[in-house]
């Protein structure tokens, strides 16, 4: 066994550092699916007769639905029967204020690094805390609410903004996209909603804290960005996990939808329970997220650092109508040991002048099987329309895989694409040149591994490209080549 | 500081280094020359800690400790540094982050607090003008896309920073233009302390006319054939090395 081989296995064992879980009280549906769990989610919600109905049709649908086939991961077969559909911390009562969060749930957010005490938070960062199906605390709701700016739980969303949920909700993503998208329609209990008015710079940065807490549970959350002419928003998702030997499923669907002049920027940092060295275990990613840049001059902005998940299935899209609308899609996708990805994006150009930027950056170690898979569509009438896709691979060790399929469909005559590839391993001779300067041999694969990164990573908001640095880093200890 | 004992390495069945010994002293310039492929990359691999090459025989101790024994990091952290022949390149490193990261790592083995950015700052702005490096070569991805000469000017700068005990430059001095090579060496020379030591390998004699040795070995076919002091030097550019390989055989 060459050097490089034993310090790459001992690297990619490192340990996952948010596999603990909160004992409390909770209250949980026994687990299966069927009309009456549907209905007894949507009850639990005192949800209007009208959304009721939706999820009905949503379900009605899925029954009639196939999980996608065409994707380059093996998926075991998932009983949905044994799944938990919905588990809620039992609060003692309605909370009114931040002040009544159970104190062990606020523990629980604290131990991520997540203070649901508004004093102590990071500065200009609201945040939404959803553990298991429910939504626990939104911090700054009201300071939010001066400018208009509407900061809630879905289930919140529901009840005090109908007229908006009903216009938008399914409007990007609909119910029968895709085999996942229908499930979650139908049994989906809780997300985030964000509201920009016309014209409103959201002073800070919004973001929604996922963790999946009970066993057996399936998290299935819903989140609806709406982003009115000339406003902004920069939103952040992290999400985390408890190390458990089954595999848990998490099937959220995420919609954009940015008007005229408008700016969203969706950045996602996700470290579900990867599963342990042996593969055993791990949560199931099956996300549905798209954006549409509907006005003109629009723009779109995903951002992701997926170093988390077993099976991750996954591809931020933007759907570019409004003429001039910009679509962005920046991506760090670490795999080790047994993890699998295929994550991508779609840039589907459909107004005048609309461009698009890809880039990706896979990174595989251990024996784990990493895919980018994208499609860049340019419509007929997208005269003038440009993207740029960047898909790199960087191999550390013999055993892992990377794989690129990148599709391309062009109508127009006049549009500009551009594909880069590559695919690198982290040399030998890299290694020890850090070694010879004193670094170590897990620091300089961070190092290198940051480095490469790097223009992805920008990306993210000053605090949480720290935090992502610190995650690949985390990620990929014990995996050196 | 640096003593070497019949030292002798291989990669895979091919001995490469056949016996060497060499004993350098603090304040001391050794300069090591020889023809092509002799062996002076791979003893100065050997001595950094490079993996590919198995030390069949021999000792070096370093500063009282047993060099074979430590990682590469340790040899580097204790105060032996090694300019490479080839500079290699890290993508989205700058040089900057690079060397605060190997700066901060090297105090921390040796107990100190790590440096705050204020002062690290400050002492890249000293020794970037010491070595007449360009500070907007510093911020820019490590090595990639330099020249030839930046690369190298880069080593010397690495070593001003860093303040080796030991520093051993590999053919630092080629594809340097003649105003580089004043300057690195130049900055070499401000580097030289009575406490630390240098050794220069190189093809030229020109090197050593800025960077003056008080020792010149010649290395050949694995071996250290023939010690001298500088006048050695200009003896092998009047006369090349078959003298001293006829010389070695008999
Ligand atoms: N990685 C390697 N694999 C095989 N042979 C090598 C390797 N490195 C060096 N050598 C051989 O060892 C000998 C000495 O090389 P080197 O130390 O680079 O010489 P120098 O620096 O004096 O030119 C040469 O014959 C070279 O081909
Ligand atoms: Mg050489």
């Amino acid at each position: 066994m060459s050097k490089e081989t034993e310090i790459l296995e001992e690297i990619t064992g490192s340990e996952y550092k948010y596999g603990f879980t909160t004992d409390i009280e909770t209250e949980t549906l026994a687990a299966g699916l069927s009309e009456e769990t549907v209905k007894f989610i949507s009850a639990k919600k005192n949800e209007p007769a009208w959304m009721l109905e939706w999820r009905l049709a949503a379900f009605a649908l899925w029954k009639t639905m196939t999980p996608p086939q065409w994707q380059n991961l093996s998926i075991p077969e998932i009983n949905f029967q044994d799944i938990i559909y919905y588990a809620a911390p039992k609060q003692k009562k309605v909370v009114n204020s931040l002040d009544d969060i159970d104190p062990e749930l606020r523990r629980t957010f604290e131990k991520l690094g997540i203070s649901l005490t508004e004093q102590k938070l990071l500065s200009g960062v609201a945040v939404d805390a959803v553990i298991d199906s429910v939504s626990i605390a939104t911090t700054f709701k009201s300071k939010l609410a001066e400018l208009g700016v509407i900061f809630c739980s879905m289930s919140e969303a529901i009840e005090n903004h109908p007229e908006l949920i009903r216009k938008y909700l399914g409007s990007v993503v609909p119910v029968k996209d895709n085999y996942y998208s229908a499930l979650n329609s139908a049994v989906f209990s809780d997300g985030s909603f964000c509201f920009i008015p016309k014209g409103v710079r959201c002073p800070m940065e919004l973001s929604t804290y996922f963790r999946i807490n009970t066993a057996n549970t399936g998290q299935f959350e819903r989140t609806l960005i709406v982003c009115e002419d000339d406003a902004y928003v920069s939103y952040l998702e992290g999400c985390t996990a408890p190390t458990r030997d089954e595999n848990q499923l998490h099937a959220a669907v995420v919609e954009l939808v940015a008007m005229e002049n408008a700016h969203i920027k969706y950045s996602t940092v996700q470290n579900w329970y990867p599963g342990n060295k042996e593969g055993k275990g791990g949560i199931y990613n099956f996300v549905t997220k798209r954006g549409i840049c509907m006005g003109d001059k629009s723009r779109i902005s995903w951002t992701q650092v997926e170093t988390g998940s077993a099976i991750t299935w996954k591809y931020p899209s933007v759907i570019l109508k409004g003429n001039g609308s910009v679509g962005e899609f920046y991506s760090v996708a670490v795999t080790n040991n047994f993890q699998q990805a295929d994550t991508g994006t779609k840039m589907i150009h459909i107004g005048k002048d609309t461009r698009s930027r890809i880039v990706s950056k896979g990174i595989s170690a251990g024996k784990s099987q990493n895919s980018y898979r994208g499609l860049v569509q340019v419509m007929k009438r997208a005269d003038n329309a440009r993207n740029f896709s960047q898909c790199d691979s960087l191999l550390l060790g013999n055993l892992c895989g990377a794989h690129t399929f990148p599709y391309l469909e062009v109508e127009n005559p006049s549009a500009q694409v551009e594909h880069e590839a590559t695919t690198s391993k982290i040399g030998e001779d890299q290694i020890f040149y850090c070694n010879q300067r004193g670094i170590s041999t897990e620091d300089a694969v961070a190092l290198i591994v940051n480095g490469y990164a790097k223009e992805v990573l920008n990306q993210l908001p000053m605090e949480f490209a720290v935090e992502a640095q610190k995650l690949l880093a985390i990620s990929l200890e014990g995996s050196v080549g | 500081m640096l003593k070497i004992n019949n030292l002798h390495a291989r990669i895979g069945e091919k001995e490469i280094l056949k016996g060497i010994n060499l004993e350098v002293k603090a304040g001391e310039v050794h300069a090591i020359m020889g023809p092509n492929g002799s062996g002076k990359s791979t003893l100065a691999s050997v001595l950094a800690g490079r993996e590919d090459y198995e030390v069949s025989a021999g000792s070096v101790e370093f500063l009282g400790k047993d060099l074979l024994e430590l990682s590469p990091e340790n040899r580097a952290r204790e105060g032996l540094f090694l300019a490479f022949q080839y500079p290699v390149e890290i993508p989205g490193v700058t040089t900057i982050n690079f060397l605060k990261t190997a700066v901060n790592e090297i105090r921390k083995y040796r107990g100190e607090a790590a440096m705050d950015a204020v002062s690290f700052l400050k002492m890249m702005r000293e020794k970037s003008q010491l070595v007449e490096i360009d500070q907007a070569l510093l911020s820019r991805s490590l090595n990639e896309g330099f020249s030839g000469g930046e690369k190298k000017r880069n080593e010397v700068f690495q070593m001003a920073m860093l303040e080796p005990k030991l520093a051993i430059l590999d053919e630092t001095d080629s594809g340097l233009d003649i105003d580089a090579l004043r300057i690195v060496a130049s900055g070499v020379n401000k580097l030289k302390s009575p406490q630390n030591a240098t050794i220069v390998v190189t093809h030229y004699q020109r090197l050593l006319d800025y960077i003056v040795p008080d020792f010149v070995h010649v290395l050949w076919n694995g071996r250290i054939v023939k010690s001298g002091t500088k006048e050695l030097a200009l003896e092998l550019e009047e006369k090349g090395y078959d003298w001293i390989k006829a010389e070695a055989i008999s």
